[in-house]
């Protein structure tokens, strides 16, 4: 079964979580990406997401085997929807399932930080004045390197 | 002939979802410069670059059938 893709369509946080769901499990964590009403003070109406779709499917496959290699007890899911998002729509849901809370809670974070690095998924932010393209929400230079940095497993 | 998929501003730039570069092979530095000249789309500088779905840097070589697409800065999540 698929558990890493896009999705045009409306999210269902219970079908992502029924994704990562086992006897092994003692701790299922889920992250919920909404979309947010006002940045630094300007108002956003709606959103468009837009993504190269088969890689980000690929980036984010990759980001599950890189939690797998840091936590090999984790399972993880992630479903990022495409399209155009109004204000509180579901734009990401990560579940991640461990033995143990601690590990959820890390693992889950690492893949939200990773999808804002390395996963090919822009948003197109519709202001009251305006639109932009954003580009990366770390706010660094992009790319130095030329290319994403992968980080060690360690 | 090579295909070359472009995304957000780069696609609404150029007013296309892809472009194609009537050329056998070549870097990807090379495709950069091609589509600036062609284009005027400076904002391929700060794009990252994808072959066949996995990032590739400037000395990646491109030949036929490989699918390129220039990827800007990514703001998903």
């Amino acid at each position: 079964m698929k558990k890493f893709w896009i999705t045009d369509g409306k999210v269902s946080i219970e079908e992502v979580v029924a994704l990562v769901t086992r006897r092994e499990a003692g701790a299922i964590n889920t992250f919920i990406g909404t979309v947010r009403e006002f940045t630094k003070g300007k108002k956003t109406l709606y959103l468009d997401y837009q993504a190269y779709i088969p890689m980000a499917e690929k980036k984010l496959m990759q980001i599950g085997e890189e939690i797998k290699k840091k936590w090999p007890d984790a399972e993880t899911a992630i479903v990022h929807r495409v399209g155009r998002l109004d204000i509180s729509d579901i734009a990401v849901v990560i579940a991640v399932s461990t033995p143990h809370r601690a590990d959820s809670y890390e693992a889950s974070r690492y893949a939200i930080e990773r999808i804002k690095e390395i996963v090919p998924i822009w948003k197109k932010e519709h202001w009251e004045d305006g639109e932009t393209w954003v580009g990366n929400q770390l706010e660094t230079t992009p790319y130095p390197k030329g290319y994403p940095e992968v980080k060690n497993n360690d | 002939m090579i295909n070359i998929l472009l995304f957000a501003g780069l696609q609404e730039k150029v007013g296309k979802e892809s472009v194609q570069l009537d050329i056998e092979a070549g870097t990807i530095q090379s495709l950069r410069k091609q589509l600036k000249e062609n284009y005027q789309l400076d904002e391929i500088d700060t794009a990252m670059a994808a072959i066949n779905e996995e990032y590739a840097t400037d000395e990646s070589t491109v030949t036929l059938g490989d699918t390129v697409a220039f990827i800007p800065p990514v703001s998903g999540g």
